[in-house]
């Protein structure tokens, strides 16, 4: 420790130089403006290949999960869909990674980079799987691992998946920081990071992302053999953008340039993300809208000074799912395939029986994960919680259900709808963000063609929008 | 008070910000309590629960806190039985 000034606006001001010692990464030279980078420059220069990614993952335990046909599920579909309707599903197994979850290619990456530049350990700060990625990841490269998690409430009671999430990070042998309701998690983050010296292993540099690009590879491939085409729509759960950025860059590095990417979250409208009170009156704690829209809307939130993972840039529709929907299809998937496995990354099974019965019966819908389940991390213990703090749990239409006060799981599988997010309405609030981080009136050619591949648009479209800016 | 020998593990608690040096954007109910950490790890010397105590954590690394638990544990579950699951999936529910 030294005698620096550790008040919260101190550190947070020391936040570049920080960023800058602990990634290795100068993202200054990637910056043309407040609101552009060199995207894919950045990605590049992480000097990775696809076949380096893939041999560093096998090395730890990572990649090459199952794909699976979901039989009786698509034959269930089937059942309530128009003639002809209701594609094949299949599920990429990712519970089969290394501590149980797609995180664990999004830390492996940069564990091992944090191994070869020398630095002792790793630390991130997150609440969900990737803390215990990163501990699993961590601890086969010889590197101590420190998880900053946001745990309890101000009464001391945290949801029974967030405790498991941060036993699982202590079984792996890491120091797991355990906080109250609040986003000081970056403060305490960055505090870390300058008292230890170790690396910082955000969700969001382009090491995590690239690491997840095997993800799409092998999706590609799997289907390939399997189906003998390319998927139709690869469902992906969505929360802060690196699994769709990931795996969608993967897909496209395989020549899948015309399988449609679709996002998922549980809509969580109306509850406040740094809420003591609304913390424990949700039953998901990641895969929902309280990150899902603001980290696609604008990306460059988060605890590097800009984000890898850019969701609109690959996003092509986004399906909004109930929490009893959710429940309903991970309960559905134990009794009628056969196996169990966690909710969070059922979010996208979800989503996907509304798209199946929408598509084709020679389609094929690809739900991109799944996550393991066990004591607290399963939805008997989160609806079981989630009563206790009384919230009205009960069978009937979903869209009765209002986030924070009722949980209605389906009564029939018909009940699983879904709704669409508009995507317009997302395109125009990250132009309104960019519009506060850099004046309108400054924006040059760079940043209008950067917006338009940002946002999956053309510059045209760009241009239309300025007017409406306040330019 | 009952002295917690060294060597025990333990989990000790701090306040990380006052209220008052919390971020400035917070809801009304998380701006008025405090930022708390806690951490488990080894006690380094015997303290009593409630008075400040120095622990070893996983990795290492050596943390001051308030002492809290004694052998902090992982009691988490299946929950108690939500009725409303058991039939999903059986019979001509699908």
């Amino acid at each position: 420790m030294n005698n620096r000034d550790m008040s919260y606006e101190a550190v947070m001001s020391r936040k570049n130089e920080i960023m800058k010692a602990s990634l290795g990464i100068d993202f200054d030279d990637f910056i043309h403006s407040p609101i552009t980078f060199d995207y894919e420059r950045m990605m590049g220069e992480t000097g990775y290949t696809h076949d380096d990614i893939a041999r560093i993952q096998h090395e730890t335990k990572v990649g090459n999960t199952p794909l699976f046909e979901l039989h009786n599920l698509t034959r269930a579909v089937r059942r309530i869909s128009p003639p002809g309707k209701g594609a094949r599903i299949f599920l990429k197994d990712e519970a089969a990674n290394a501590s149980g979850s797609f995180k664990a290619r999004r830390a492996s990456i940069s564990a091992y980079e944090a191994a070869a530049k020398g630095y002792r350990g790793m630390i991130a700060a997150t609440s969900g799987n990737y803390g215990a990625a990163v501990a699993s990841q961590a601890v086969q490269r010889g590197l101590k691992a420190i998880v900053i998690q946001e745990v309890f409430d101000s009464r001391g009671v945290g949801q029974p998946e967030i405790i498991e999430k941060g036993r699982k990070c202590e079984a792996y042998g890491a120091e797991v920081l355990k906080l109250s309701v609040g986003p000081e998690l970056f403060y305490l983050l960055l505090r870390t990071l300058e008292e230890t010296h170790y690396f910082n292993a955000s969700l969001y540099t382009p090491f995590g992302i690239r690491g997840v690009e095997s993800l799409g590879l092998e999706i590609a491939q799997q289907v390939r053999e399997e189906c003998g085409q390319d998927p139709d729509v690869v469902v992906i759960t969505h929360a802060g953008g690196g699994n769709l950025t990931g795996t969608a860059r993967g897909l496209l590095a395989a020549g899948c340039d015309d399988t449609r990417i679709v996002a998922c979250s549980v809509d969580l409208s109306g509850l406040h993300m740094a809420s003591d009170r609304d913390f424990n009156r949700k039953s998901f704690t990641t895969g929902h809208t309280g990150f899902g829209v603001p980290f696609a809307t604008w990306p460059d939130r988060v605890d590097v000074p800009r984000n890898a993972a850019r969701s609109l840039r690959y996003m092509d529709e986004y399906q909004l799912v109930t929490q009893g929907e959710v429940f309903y299809v991970t309960e559905l998937l134990t009794k009628i395939e056969g196996i169990e496995r966690g909710p969070a990354g059922n979010t996208s099974l979800t989503a996907a029986i509304t798209l199946a019965r929408q598509m084709d019966q020679d389609q094929v819908v690809v739900v991109q994960e799944t996550e393991y389940t066990g004591a607290g991390k399963h939805h008997n213990s989160q609806l079981s919680f989630a009563r206790e703090n009384g919230i009205e749990v009960r069978r009937g239409d979903p869209e009765e259900s209002v986030p924070g006060q009722s949980i209605v799981i389906p009564e029939r599988l018909e009940q699983v709808r879904g709704k669409v997010q508009d995507m317009e309405r997302l395109r125009n609030s990250y132009l309104k963000n960019a519009a506060n981080h850099h004046p309108v009136d400054q924006w040059d050619e760079i940043d209008i063609s950067f917006l338009a591949a940002d946002l999956k648009a053309n510059e045209d479209w760009i241009r239309q929008r300025i007017s409406t800016l306040g330019a | 008070m009952t002295k917690i020998l060294a060597g025990t593990w333990v989990e000790v608690e701090k306040i990380i910000l006052t209220p008052e040096e919390r971020a400035p954007t917070l809801p009304e109910e998380t701006k008025k309590v405090p930022y708390v950490l806690n951490v488990s790890g080894v006690l380094l010397e015997d303290a009593e629960v409630g008075s400040p105590a120095r622990i070893r954590t996983m990795i290492g690394r050596e943390l001051d806190g308030i002492l809290k638990t004694v052998n902090p544990s992982y009691t988490h579950s299946f929950g108690t039985v939500v009725p409303e699951l058991l039939d999903i999936g059986l019979g001509e529910d699908v």
